[in-house]
């Protein structure tokens, strides 16, 4: 099975040549590590990942996509470990013989990452100290 | 019955461990062993509502019957991306 989840840089680059001959549009979403979050610093992002159930989640995500744009195919790597600002944490590939389908699966694939895949990320501030986003009690 | 509970992000550091292994009485539900754990855990009682959970990685309803050996996780709210 493919996998979704990883430990190394994304390489973008290496994720546009899976596009198909079939293909007229490559949509790529790319979500990187800020330096700020809520007006407050950050300087790196500790990602962890329930990694099991975060591949079939993954896994899910995109076979929904397929049936509902059945000309797409997506592609997704999510990043885990220890990223500092500028890197990538996240790209998704929506390619489709047509724009329309691969923007609108691209932004629906993103979306949907964020609410179900059990991935949490600890947002590390300049002094050192460490919060996980979305914690909230 | 035994099942083995595992703990993400804050929920892990609320208890400082990763995972652990829980005795519950037959016919437990995952609403149960929650309980169980708020009981235990200060952190946890906090909490109005049960967290989405899951039982062998896909998520299941406070209502799913466990079973021996099953692989449960309260999933603190996610960020992702």
């Amino acid at each position: 099975m493919e996998t979704h989840l990883t430990r190394s840089p994304i390489d973008v680059a290496a994720l546009l040549k899976e596009a198909r001959r079939t293909d007229g549009a490559l949509c790529v979403f790319v979500g990187v590590v800020r330096n700020e979050s809520g007006g407050r610093g950050t300087v790196a992002i500790d990602y962890e990942a329930y990694a099991a159930m975060a591949e079939s989640e993954l896994a899910r995500i995109a076979n929904g996509l397929s049936r509902d744009w059945p000309e797409v195919r997506v592609r997704i790597q999510h990043r885990i470990g220890h990223l500092e600002v500028g890197e990538a944490s996240v790209a998704v590939l929506a390619t489709a013989p047509h724009r329309d389908d691969a923007f609108a699966a691209c932004r629906a694939a993103i979306d949907r990452i964020k609410t179900t895949v059990p991935i949490w990320k600890k947002e590390i501030r300049p002094d050192g100290t460490g919060e996980w986003v979305d914690a909230t009690l | 019955m035994q099942v083995r509970v595992f703990y993400f992000a804050s929920f892990r550091d609320a208890v400082n461990r990763e995972e652990e292994t829980r005795r519950m009485p037959p016919g437990s539900r995952v609403r149960h062993l929650w309980e169980a754990l708020a009981g235990d855990v200060p952190y946890f009682a906090r909490f109005g509502a049960m967290p989405p959970a899951a039982v062998n990685r896909e998520y299941a309803s406070a209502e799913t019957e466990l079973h021996e050996g099953d692989e449960v996780a309260f999933l603190p709210p996610v960020a992702g991306g």
